[in-house]
C-alpha cells in the first residue's frame, strides 16, 4: 500500500524528517492489529500534527517527536486497535485477489480446475476399462493423477521441455514394467509378493518425480528440495482436512437419500469418487502453494506436538522388546513395523528441520530429537537381530527383502543424522550440515523404490 | 488538565458524533476541532481516536472513504449516518440529563480545597 501512497513534494531540508516518517511507519506496521491503511491514516495525522507544529515555528525533529508522544504509547493504541478488530490477530487467507486487476490467481485456479477434470476423466476410463479387475486400477492410479499434478507444476515453473520429456518418459517406462512384468496373480485375484511391492513402490518413485518438477527442474538444490519436502507435509494435512470434509459431506448426502429410498452408491463409485480424488489432491496442491508464506507451516507444529509423545512410545516398545523375548516367533510383519516407526521418526525430523532457524543455536529440542532417534535405533536393532537370525533360518523372501533394505536405507539416514546432530547439539558443526544431509539422502529413497518396482520381478521370479 | 480517562472515553463517541454532524471530516480535523471546543484543555491520546472511529464505522454510525488531501496524500474521510444522528439525538438526551443532575449537585456542595483534591 504504501508504495502507491503519493508522496508530498518535499525538498532536500525535509529529507530527515521523511526517514523518521518513514521509520515510524515501518514500526508501527509491525503490529499485526494495524493494518498498512490504518498506517496511512495515522501517518496523515502524523504529519498533519508535524506541519502544523513547525507553522508555528518548532524544528522538523522537534516537532516529529512532539507529533509521535501524542500519538501516545503505541502498545496500548495496538491494543486498542486489537479490540476493535480481534479477527486481524488471526491470519486470513485471501485465496483469490478481491480487486480487479490481478487475474493471475483466478487462471491458475482455472488450470488446476482444468487439470484436475482431466485427470478425473483419465481416472473414469480406466475405472470403465478395468471392469472386474481391480488390479489394473489400483496398479494405474497413481499414474492417472500424479502427471496431472506435476502438469500444474510444470505449468507454473515454467519447467523446460527437456526435463518434462525426460520426466514422462521415465513415469512412462514405470507404468510399462508395472503393468507388462508377468506377475503371478494370489488366488483371489489379489497381488502377488512382487507385484504388490511393485504397486506400492511406484508411487514413492513418481513422488520424486514430481519434486523434480516442483523445484523448477533445480532438483540439485538443498533448499528446492527442502520446499518440496514442506510441501509434501503440508499437503498430508490439507489432504487429510479436505478428506473429513469431503466425508462428512458424502456422510450426510448418503444418509439423507437413503431415507427417501435413493440408492447414492452406484453414483459415488461410478462418478463421484473418480473425480473427487484427483480434484482434491490438484486443490490441495494449489491450497498450499496459495497459502506458503501467508499461513504458519503446521507440520513442524505437529512435530513439537509429537517428538516426545513418540519418545515415550520408543522406550515402552523397547522394554516391551525385551523383556518379552526371545523374538522368534515374530514374522516379517514386525520388520515392516519398524520400518513404519523408522519413517515416523525420520518425517518428525524432518519437519522440525524444515521449520528450524539455522541461525539459532542449539537448544533442549534438539538433544530432545537426539534422544528420538537413539530410541528409535536402539528399537530398530532389537527387532533386526531377531529378524535377521530368523531369515539366516527361513531363508529370504521378496517381501523379507524390501523391508530389510528399506530399514537399511532408513537406518543410515537417521545414523548420520543423529551423528551430525550430535555435533551440531555440542556446537561442533553448523546447522546447514544437518539440513544438507537431509535433502541429500532424499534420492536414495526414490532409487530403493526404483529397484524394487524394476528388479524385484525379475530376482523373484516374479513371484 | 487532566481528565479522568473514562470521562473521556465516554464523551468521545457523541463528541466525534457531533463534530461529524456538522460536515465530513478526517481523523487530525477532528482532533484539532475536540481541541478548539475544549480551548486546549481535553488532550487526547491521538492514537487513540482511530480504534473509535473504526468501531464507529462498524457500528454504522459513520460511513468511511478514501480520499486524497491537497497534497496528494491518501486520506480517510468521515461522514456521519443516519443512524449516527439517531445515536447523537439519544447520547445527548442522555448527557442532557447528566449534566442536569451534576448541576444540582455541584450547587449543594459547598466548594473547598480538600474536596477539590479528592476529585482530582
Amino acid at each position: 500500500m504504501s508504495e502507491q501512497t503519493p508522496r508530498a513534494p518535499q525538498g532536500a531540508e525535509h529529507a530527515v524528517l521523511e526517514e523518521q516518517i518513514d521509520q515510524w511507519r515501518g514500526y508501527v506496521q509491525r503490529r499485526r492489529a494495524i493494518t498498512p491503511a490504518d498506517v496511512d491514516e495515522m501517518e496523515d495525522h502524523l504529519r498533519g500534527q508535524v506541519a502544523d507544529l513547525t507553522a508555528s515555528g518548532l524544528e522538523d525533529d522537534e516537532a516529529f517527536l512532539v507529533a509521535v508522544k501524542r500519538m501516545g504509547n503505541l502498545d496500548e493504541v495496538s491494543r486498542e486497535f486489537a479490540r476493535e478488530h480481534s479477527g486481524r490477530l488471526w491470519k486470513q487467507l485471501v485465496l483469490v485477489p478481491e480487486e480487479a486487476g490481478e487475474n493471475g490467481r483466478w487462471r491458475e485456479l482455472g488450470v488446476v480446475l482444468a487439470l484436475a477434470v482431466a485427470s478425473g476423466i483419465w481416472v473414469k476410463i480406466l475405472l470403465d476399462a478395468a471392469g472386474t479387475d481391480e488390479l489394473v486400477l489400483v496398479r494405474n492410479a497413481v499414474f492417472a493423477v500424479l502427471p496431472f499434478l506435476a502438469g500444474y507444476f510444470a505449468w507454473k515453473r515454467r519447467v523446460p521441455w527437456g526435463v518434462s520429456a525426460v520426466l514422462l518418459a521415465a513415469t512412462a517406462a514405470l507404468a510399462l514394467v508395472v503393468n507388462l512384468y508377468p506377475f503371478v496373480e494370489g488366488p483371489h485375484g489379489d497381488p502377488g509378493m512382487t507385484g504388490f511391492l511393485a504397486i506400492s513402490h511406484t508411487p514413492v518413485v513418481l513422488w520424486l518425480l514430481l519434486g523434480v518438477v516442483y523445484a523448477g527442474g533445480a532438483w540439485r538444490s538443498g533448499p528446492r528440495r527442502m520446499d518440496f519436502v514442506r510441501f509434501t507435509g503440508e499437503l498430508i494435512i490439507y489432504l487429510a482436512l479436505i478428506a473429513l470434509g469431503g466425508g462428512l459431506l458424502i456422510g450426510l448426502t448418503f444418509g439423507t437419500l437413503s431415507l427417501v429410498g435413493v440408492d447414492f452408491e452406484p453414483f459415488l463409485g461410478e462418478w463421484l469418487l473418480p473425480f473427487a480424488m484427483p480434484g482434491a489432491l490438484l486443490v490441495g496442491a494449489w491450497l498450499v502453494e496459495a497459502k506458503k508464506n501467508v499461513v504458519e507451516n503446521i507440520a513442524p507444529v505437529l512435530t513439537r506436538v509429537f517428538t516426545p509423545l513418540t519418545i515415550v512410545m520408543l522406550v515402552a516398545l523397547f522394554v516391551a522388546l525385551l523383556v518379552n523375548g526371545p523374538l522368534t516367533a515374530v514374522d516379517r510383519e514386525l520388520l515392516i513395523l519398524m520400518d513404519a516407526i523408522l519413517v515416523l521418526v525420520l518425517f518428525l525430523l524432518l519437519y522440525s528441520i524444515s521449520a528450524r532457524d539455522p541461525l539459532a543455536p542449539a537448544g533442549i529440542f534438539d538433544w530432545l530429537q537426539l534422544v528420538l532417534v537413539g530410541a528409535a535405533l536402539a528399537v530398530d536393532a532389537v527387532a533386526l537381530t531377531a529378524m535377521l537370525t530368523r531369515i539366516a533360518e527361513f531363508g529370504f523372501t521378496a517381501n523379507k527383502v524390501a523391508a530389510l533394505g528399506l530399514n537399511l536405507v532408513l537406518l543410515v539416514h537417521l545414523v548420520w543424522a543423529a551423528w551430525l546432530n550430535l555435533g551440531f547439539a555440542r556446537g561442533r558443526r553448523p546447522f546447514a550440515d544437518v539440513e544438507r544431509w537431509q535433502t541429500q539422502y532424499l534420492p536414495v529413497y526414490g532409487l530403493w523404490a526404483a529397484i524394487v518396482v524394476v528388479a524385484f520381478g525379475p530376482i523373484f521370479a516374479f513371484a | 488538565m487532566h481528565i479522568d480517562k473514562d470521562l473521556v472515553a465516554a464523551s468521545a463517541t457523541p463528541l466525534v458524533l457531533g463534530i461529524l454532524a456538522d460536515g465530513e471530516s478526517y481523523g487530525y480535523a477532528i482532533l484539532k476541532r475536540v481541541n478548539d471546543l475544549s480551548g486546549g484543555r481535553m488532550e487526547w491520546t491521538d492514537g487513540m481516536l482511530y480504534p473509535l472511529l473504526h468501531r464507529l464505522e462498524r457500528l454504522g454510525y459513520v460511513q468511511a472513504t478514501w480520499g486524497t488531501s491537497d497534497v496528494g496524500r491518501r486520506r480517510k474521510h468521515y461522514a456521519i449516518t443516519p443512524a449516527g444522528r439517531e445515536t447523537l439525538a439519544e447520547r445527548r438526551r442522555q448527557w442532557a440529563v447528566v449534566s442536569d443532575a451534576l448541576k444540582q449537585v455541584w450547587q449543594d456542595v459547598q466548594p473547598g480545597p480538600v474536596v477539590a483534591e479528592g476529585w482530582a
